[in-house]
């Protein structure tokens, strides 16, 4: 094995190019377990640490440029404001140790259908920022999960940042497991309302191959939203609305039975989860855009 | 290769490390600091919690090389580290910091012990001496660097605060409680001292 140690952006791009099947390692969370469990023994190990732009932020009018190696622990502390959804998923990451290390790109690189940030990043709407020797591309997250542990990027690429559109409206994070600290996902689902362009986008984890938006629910709640007026009324939404969504949510997953939990439990738990995060972020809405009179 | 890095504020140097090599496998054997503890080696336990630049990490899962330049604080340099942040802030002169020797020789033997050895502690290994809440110790010297670390920034925790600080670190006595009181303790004794 061949430790590479690239002090720049610039040469860690060089010698991904040189060496294709090198392996990314920046906080460690995943490679270092793979590594001592003797699951992987990669040919050359790219150490992204002393890349300091990796480490950083911008807030943009409309988006945060969130580099690859911002720790989830940063995100907690300075971003919740502009990406709630994601903060509150990080808050869901493992413990403060492993928040201190792990960030975003390594959830993305790593592309487990159980990384906690991908449903908020497919419900806040982002694209990742992937560079190679031959050029800079931005993958919409859409467009990214290829695959149980597959991504879009090409072999010479590495995650630079993450694009994440700043919240609009409010966001919530809901996650499943046996405990509340140090636990991998049994599913999860990541709900953001735009009253911007009046749409709601959601994101399914643990309960497909892939990270997922549940986007015939999408399509239907937004048509019941602004049939019913309920973005100008503020009204609350009609119980048999809800459990349509819910239900269509659930319909969005393709699970498994594994050690976790059945298929059947992660539909069910799905379709709980989007009513619970459609439920508490609608009345954040309505507490703040509902008309003053008549909110009993 | 050879990994040059700062362990309890003296400079070391590592040879022969394997490229795939933790952190804490360098700590623990071929620096011989066995206070960092092995044992789940994925990051779920918490018991090989360390201070990297300062930011407690799980040290199996920091590859060596990663560790280059910087600057690790383990459960063996904990007492002069607290001392020296009680004293200056932070190690100032240079003439701080815990020597591999001594680190290797470090055992908590407080200064009231009967023994008459005393050993300078820092405030929260003497909490977790005085609350009882070291049972069988492997997942205590985690512990105490990560609720060192919350105290550090944090002097008057709640209950929900000491909880979130050390939900990385399991201890398989079931001795929470004890711990519990132990950070209290020290965050009260931390108070009165101010």
């Amino acid at each position: 094995m061949d430790f590479l140690r690239p002090a720049s952006w610039e040469e860690a791009l060089a010698a991904k190019a040189e060496h294709p099947t090198a392996v990314p390692i920046a906080g460690g969370t995943d490679v270092m377990v793979e590594i001592n469990f003797d699951h992987r023994r990669p040919e050359y190990l790219l150490d992204l640490n002393r890349i300091g732009d990796l480490y950083e932020w911008e807030v943009g009018a409309d988006s945060v440029r969130l580099g690859a190696s911002v720790p989830y622990t940063r995100i907690m502390e300075n971003l919740r404001g502009e990406l709630p959804g994601l903060s509150l998923a990080s808050h869901t990451v493992a413990s403060p140790q492993i928040r201190n290390r792990g960030g975003v790109g390594g959830n993305l690189g790593t592309a487990s259908p159980a990384g906690d940030a991908h449903p908020a990043l497919l419900a806040a709407g982002a694209e990742v920022e992937a560079e190679s020797v031959r050029g800079t591309r931005l993958i919409p997250i859409d467009e990214f999960y290829t695959g149980v542990k597959r991504n879009a990027l090409a072999p010479d690429e590495l995650i630079r940042a993450v694009h994440i559109k700043k919240a609009d409206g409010p966001q919530q994070y809901s996650k499943v497991g046996t405990r509340n600290a140090m636990v991998i996902a049994v599913c999860a689902f990541g709900l953001a309302l735009h009253p911007a362009t009046r749409t709601v986008r959601t994101g399914i984890g643990s309960a497909a191959p892939t990270p997922v938006r549940a986007k015939a629910a999408e399509e239907f709640l937004n048509a019941a939203l602004d049939e019913g007026g309920f973005w100008e009324s503020g009204k609350i939404i009609t119980p048999s609305v809800a459990k349509q969504f819910a239900d269509l949510c659930a319909a969005a997953c393709n699970p498994i039975d594994d050690v976790r939990g059945t298929a059947s439990y992660r539909r069910h738990a799905v379709g709980i989860m989007a009513r619970r995060t459609l439920t508490w972020t609608w009345e954040s809405y309505r507490g703040t855009a509902a008309p003053t009179e008549g909110v009993a | 290769m050879r990994v040059n890095f700062t362990v309890n504020g003296r400079r070391q140097e590592a040879d022969d490390v394997w490229e795939g090599e933790s952190l804490l496998y360098v700590l623990r054997e071929r620096m011989g600091l066995p206070g960092s503890k092995n044992a789940c080696e994925q990051g779920e336990c918490g018991s090989c919690t360390v201070r990297l630049d300062g930011i407690p990490v799980c040290s199996c899962l920091v590859a060596a090389g990663q560790v280059e330049g910087r600057e690790v604080v383990t459960v063996e340099g904990l007492a002069d580290y607290a001392k020296q942040r009680a004293e200056h802030g932070s190690c100032g002169t240079g003439a701080c910091g815990t020597s591999v020797d001594e680190a290797k020789g470090w055992q908590a033997k407080p200064l009231d012990s009967q023994t008459g050895e005393g050993t300078q502690l820092a405030p929260i290994q003497q909490a977790f001496i005085d609350a009882g809440a070291v049972q069988c110790g492997f997942c205590t010297p985690g512990l105490l660097v990560a609720a060192d670390e919350m105290l550090e920034h944090n002097p008057t925790p709640s209950d929900a605060d000491i909880r979130e600080a050390l939900s990385g670190n399991l201890c398989r006595c079931t001795g929470y409680e004890k711990i519990m009181d132990a950070v209290r303790l020290a965050a009260a004794r931390q108070g009165e001292a101010v």
